[in-house]
């Protein structure tokens, strides 16, 4: 993992602050959806991702990792609290400042099989986002592709093709060109390598640090992958329905989990080391339905350790060896 | 290829997208689609009986008795018009002759096998009223049913959650104890290889490059590809900034280069590798590998 850019701007504004970012959805039920349910999907949820690094976002299905990554991306408005970047609120900017906040902040997603246009030439998805929001003419966005289309590795005449010529890894590339358009500052990377075969993650995990490293541009890492979420983040958010549950230095999170959830999802997370020490939790039951979750500690009713305080009182994340952690036992 | 596996033995089948997985393990049941594939040529035997020349009918027995499968999505496995209780009935009165209430109280108690809490209500249960990990059980449920000599499972915890996916292969595990099944566990996850199975075959290509026990092939591999797949996977406490990658793509199964197949992307090649396919050598005993490096000197 590369070091933190620059220490001392640490202390500087960073680029993005979410603070107790909050999202319910209505959802309709029953045939006719006459009767509704208050889905929390994402509960006072705060973070910073600092200038040139990465923030990795774990959990399981239904943690609320997508919905912050839309809240993130702008393709959602919180019920509640506030994102700042570079030190604004973004809610508050207006029709145009949000738009390039939008430019800011790009996104990268699992599937490129589904994210390229099949009818579009390479060369005109990469320069789509440049059509609208750059001031570039033909010739300077033609320019812009070559370079981009560079970057991440492609040869020049990759441009002319279409996506259904490349393969997964290269799809990739093409939807890391588009996103490296606007010269971003933070990209949302969701799943950006489970579509992949296991032999050519490591090359677009290699291009995503490399890039990081060149342009310095922030990322907010999404996966199930733990030791790839691990070997990309300089700072990891659990997650467990809706909110977070432990957030902290990733060697720290990943190596010393404090957090039952964290300490379980970790052993779960089958080391390829056969004698990687590890912590033997397996737990029972499944995740409850977000549209009733569990009183008190979301996690008690699987957590190993639940004590009768934990099924009344909701832990607040309070710092613990070196990191946040929401938990009673400590 | 060849493999053999042993009573309550675990083989980890792994490999990329296209490298003959899936299809080893539709040919051990004759399922392979036809007409575009066929089974050329070779021998499958279980319990000595070769499954080749046996009649559709007897295969058919065989399915459903003594081989059974988990498939990586559920749904393909589970009807979805038809409830949990009537989809599990069906086999239980072809194979095993059971009917009406006998039939019933049997696929309760299989359910309740695979831990699925209040199985008798589950079984008027509709597949979509299912989470995904209670669907796999149900699959598991119905597999183990026979009871099978030989599981295949084909990616059976991709699409769940970690921590159901460490509860499924808690249980894939203690059913094998308990009934002492073979198992081919096909998976593209190392880490998964290194928790469940005692040996290993990686494919690459449509042929198995390297065969061993797990702990050997993971501290000792043999073949480049095993070794490059090794290091490329993100370890935790050992970060490097940069990962080792294996360069350039898989290969087009339609267009292999002449010799080895791997020669292309390994870093180790030499000019005999590309035009000569190596034969099958063993680098240790019980560790087989096709990979020149090995093979004893003309």
């Amino acid at each position: 993992m590369p070091p933190p850019p620059d220490a001392a701007a640490r202390h500087v504004t960073p680029l993005l602050e979410a603070h107790a970012l909050t999202k319910h959805f209505i959802v309709r039920r029953g045939a006719l959806g006459w009767s509704t349910a208050l889905v929390r999907a994402v509960e006072a949820v705060s973070f910073t991702i600092e200038a040139g690094t990465t923030l990795g976002l774990v959990g399981e299905s239904g943690c609320g990792k997508t919905t912050t990554s839309k809240l993130i991306l702008g393709l959602e408005r919180p019920t509640a609290g506030t994102i700042r970047f570079e030190g604004s609120d973004v809610h508050a900017l207006g029709r145009a400042g949000e738009r390039e906040y939008r430019r800011f902040v790009q996104a990268v997603f699992q599937d490129p099989y589904a994210s390229l246009d099949p009818r579009m030439r390479v060369a005109t998805i990469v320069a789509e986002p440049l059509v609208i929001n750059s001031d570039l003419d033909a010739t300077g966005r033609r320019r812009r592709v070559a370079e981009l289309l560079d970057v991440v590795g492609l040869p020049a005449r990759a441009g002319t093709l279409y996506p259904h010529e490349f393969s997964g890894g290269q799809r990739q590339r093409i939807a890391i060109a588009r996103a490296l358009a606007l010269s971003p500052k933070l990209i949302v990377l969701d799943e950006p390598v489970s579509a992949l075969d296991v032999s050519i993650r490591a090359q677009v995990l290699n291009l995503l640090t490399e890039l990081q490293k060149r342009l310095g541009v922030s990322y907010l890492f999404i996966a199930h992958d733990l030791a790839a979420v691990g070997h990309m983040s300089h700072t990891i958010a659990v997650m467990y329905l809706g909110r977070i549950v432990e957030l902290g230095d990733a060697d720290a999170v990943a190596l010393r989990p404090q957090h039952p959830y964290t300490r379980a999802l970790f052993a779960a997370a089958m080391p390829v080391d056969l004698d990687a020490p590890r912590e033997e939790i397996t737990l029972a039951g499944e995740v409850p339905s977000p549209l009733a979750p569990p009183a008190g500690c979301a996690f008690h009713p699987r957590c190993p350790f639940a004590m009768d305080r934990c099924a009344v009182e909701a832990p607040a994340l309070r710092t613990e060896a070196g990191r946040l952690v929401a938990c009673h036992l400590y | 290829m060849s493999f053999a596996l042993g009573e309550a033995e675990t083989l980890g089948l792994v490999g990329e997208s296209g490298s003959g997985k899936s299809m080893t393990c539709l040919s051990v049941v004759r399922l392979v689609p036809r007409p575009a594939a066929r089974i050329v040529g070779g021998v499958v035997r279980l319990d000595g009986e070769d499954l080749l020349t046996k009649s559709e009918r007897e295969m058919q027995r065989i399915r459903g008795r003594k081989v059974a499968m988990i498939l990586q999505d559920p749904m393909s496995s589970l009807n979805p018009v038809f409830s949990i209780g009537m989809q599990m009935r069906e086999p239980l009165t072809m194979y095993h002759g059971l009917r009406g209430a006998a039939a019933v109280s049997r696929a309760a108690e299989l359910l309740g096998s695979v831990r699925i809490p209040s199985p008798a209500t589950r079984l008027r249960a509709f597949p979509h009223q299912l989470s995904g990990g209670m669907r796999q059980r149900v699959v598991g449920a119905m597999a183990i049913a026979g009871p099978p000599r030989l599981l295949i499972a084909d990616e059976p915890t991709t699409s769940l959650d970690l921590t159901i996916q460490a509860q499924y292969l808690g249980l894939l595990k203690d059913l094998q104890a308990q009934h002492r099944f073979a198992m081919i566990f096909v998976t593209h996850n190392l880490g998964i290889v290194a928790r469940t199975c005692d040996r290993v075959a990686v494919m690459y290509a449509g042929r198995i490059v390297e065969l061993g026990p797990v702990r050997r092939l993971f501290t000792t591999p043999a073949h480049p590809y095993t070794r490059a797949l090794l290091a490329s996977i993100p370890r935790f406490g050992a970060r490097r900034e940069t990962l080792t990658a294996i360069a350039g793509q898989p290969p087009d199964l339609a267009r292999l280069p002449a010799g080895c197949a791997f020669a292309p992307r390994c870093p180790d090649v030499m000019d005999r590798c590309r035009a000569e396919a190596p034969p099958e050598t063993m680098a240790a005993a019980g560790h087989s590998t096709r990979c020149w490096l090995h093979a004893p000197a003309a």
